[in-house]
């Protein structure tokens, strides 16, 4: 079965198609933050080099996030549209996921961390599993100080990966014994995302294009505000 | 890609608080037209939010698409066409309208149209009367929107006049919020002024006969004076001898323009065309000065996607499809015709 993947939880935009074969092509563009613009010739462009039509498809993954929502929605809005108009189902995997995987053959514990602005993270801990990572903490959004006293308070030796960790790096340069996995894994690859939807697509662990929903963690600041107000 | 003889269009519109989709064939009949409003998520918070507003049209879209193509009965393969509006609204609402019909037309190989908004609502007011005389002044009155517009040929606009502050749906709900009515203000207003006197207070008609553009500031802070001045007035007096100022205003420069391009009819559009005041004043105009009223319905005024099928399907045979590399607009302004 073949699967078209979209990951735009970041500045950067991605597409790949991929099936048991592996992944037959990808793009990326970094640093695009015009999301919508460069999503949809991007999945045309793929389509054309890898030699496949988009009927071919069998189930749209896509990253659900977190990460910037207006992002998210361009991504989660195309994936939903064209699962639809195929009639296929739709894998959501989470971004943080995305970043740990590429570092599964390392035996530290991962912390996977997204610039979520505003001085905040999105972050979860990973560690490896036989074929690939395991999450060992729920996503949460916080500051860097506070993900650097969770880290030292495990006493482990730690990899970040993620614009976040970029971002924050000398921060983190604070904990003893830590390495920041550079630029080239900062951002949620398009091909780790049909890579693990493959795996779930062979045991149909998927949802129905009206199911599909980004991940925020973070509520409208409307809303925040009106709890305060409440004194909620 | 089947495109110079499309004839059945998937409108779809996002730009603000409806998630809505409908099926128009030939940019006249409607088919099917859902829309699904989000007031209620806004209503606490006294107006439109976007983060609450972007959240909603992702969950809502695909449902009320689906919808719309149900009630239509038209199969994903009989649509020609999928138009969208990109603006003028909310630039993360947009992108989800926007981002689904690109999808749509990718995945069923037919064009994509981008619809200007403040066009679309044009075209409410000509789908359910296609007796188009040209030309015809139109006065678009929403939320957003105070616009005084000559139209003298598909996609042929000349911009008369604006609001030089509020706009009339925003001078409702500030007048609705301060009076304690609720949100959204224009149907609160009408509603009470059902039994208030519009004559009570004669509150200001700033320009009326000066110019086409528009002031409600001013008015709304009369509004305010006169409540701290009589603290024991009634509230529906205060509300319809205010929605008579504003009506008032609006009427007068729609029918000095009328006469001035000497147009053949006046064309009322936006969400305060809902109001009923200004319904009955439009449409008496119209009578006394022997123009065709084209008066849309209620459902047609606020924001839907059958008139963004329908402004598309003229946009894609004057210009043909929108590229997929389209992104939103939310500043756009009406293509306007300059001299
Ligand atoms: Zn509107």
């Amino acid at each position: 079965m073949l699967i078209l993947g979209i990951e735009t939880s970041t500045q950067q935009v991605g597409c790949a198609i991929g099936g048991h074969e592996g992944v037959l092509a990808s793009t990326h563009s970094s640093r695009s933050k015009r999301h919508a613009e460069t999503l949809i010739p991007s999945i045309e462009f793929l389509c054309r080099s890898a030699r496949v039509e988009l009927s071919e498809m069998g189930a749209v993954a896509v990253d659900l996030g977190p990460g910037l929502f207006t992002g998210l929605r361009v991504g989660v809005a195309t994936a939903k549209a064209i699962a639809s108009a195929l009639r296929v189902p739709v894998i959501g995997v989470a971004s943080l996921d995305l970043l740990a995987f590429p570092a599964r053959f390392s035996p530290r514990l991962i912390a996977a961390v997204i610039d979520a602005r505003r001085g905040e993270l999105f972050s979860a801990l990973y560690r490896q599993v036989p074929g690939g990572v395991q999450r060992i903490s729920e996503p949460a959004v916080g500051t860097a100080d506070d993900l650097v006293s969770d880290l030292l308070a495990t006493g482990e030796d730690v990899l970040l990966v993620g614009d976040g960790a970029v971002r924050y790096a000398d921060r983190f340069q604070e904990l003893l014994r830590v390495e920041i996995v550079d630029r080239g894994l900062a951002h949620p690859s398009a091909r780790s995302l049909v890579q693990l939807a493959h795996a779930r697509a062979l045991r149909e662990d998927w949802v129905p294009s009206w199911e599909v929903a980004p991940v925020y963690l973070r509520k409208p600041d409307a809303e925040i505000n009106w709890a305060v107000r409440e004194g909620g | 890609m089947r495109s110079g003889s499309a004839r059945v269009i998937l409108g779809i519109e996002t730009s603000c608080d409806e998630t809505a989709a409908a099926v128009v064939t030939e940019g006249s009949v409607v088919r099917s037209s859902v829309v699904s409003s989000q007031v209620d998520l806004h209503a606490r918070f006294g107006g439109v939010v976007p983060e609450i507003a972007s959240r909603a049209h992702v969950e809502l879209l695909t449902p009320v698409i689906a919808q719309a193509l149900i009630e239509a009965g038209v199969e994903d393969g009989e649509i020609d066409a999928v138009a969208a509006t990109y603006g003028p609204g909310l630039v993360g609402a947009l992108l989800v309208g926007v981002s689904t019909a690109k999808a749509l037309a990718l995945v069923w190989d037919v064009p994509f149209v981008a619809v200007n908004h403040l066009e679309a609502h044009l075209y409410a007011t000509l789908l359910e009367d296609p007796s188009l005389a040209l030309p015809v002044v139109v006065l678009l009155v929403s939320g957003g929107h105070t616009m005084l517009v000559a139209m003298e040929d598909h996609g042929r606009y000349r911009l008369l006049g604006s609001t030089l502050d509020d706009a009339a749906g925003e001078a409702f709900d500030k007048v609705a919020r301060y009076l304690g009515l609720g949100y959204p203000g224009g149907p609160a207003i009408d509603r009470v002024s059902v039994d208030g006197d519009p004559s009570a207070i004669d509150f200001p008609r700033a320009m009326r006969d000066d110019g086409y553009d528009f002031s409600f500031s001013g008015l709304k802070t009369a509004v305010v004076n006169h409540v701290r001045k009589h603290p024991h007035v009634v509230t529906a007096d205060v509300a319809a001898s205010f929605q008579e100022a504003v009506v008032d205003v609006l009427v007068a420069k729609a029918r000095r323009a009328a006469a001035e391009v000497g147009a053949r009819g006046m064309c009322l559009g936006g969400g305060v065309a809902a109001n009923t005041r200004l319904r009955e004043r439009f449409l008496d105009a119209c009578v006394e000065d022997d123009l065709h009223a084209f008066l849309p319905s209620r459902s047609m005024c606020t924001d839907n996607a059958a008139m963004v099928a329908a402004a598309g399907w003229w946009r894609l045979r004057a210009e043909g499809p929108s590229p997929l590399d389209s992104g939103a607009e939310p500043g756009l302004g009406l293509p306007l015709l300059v001299d």
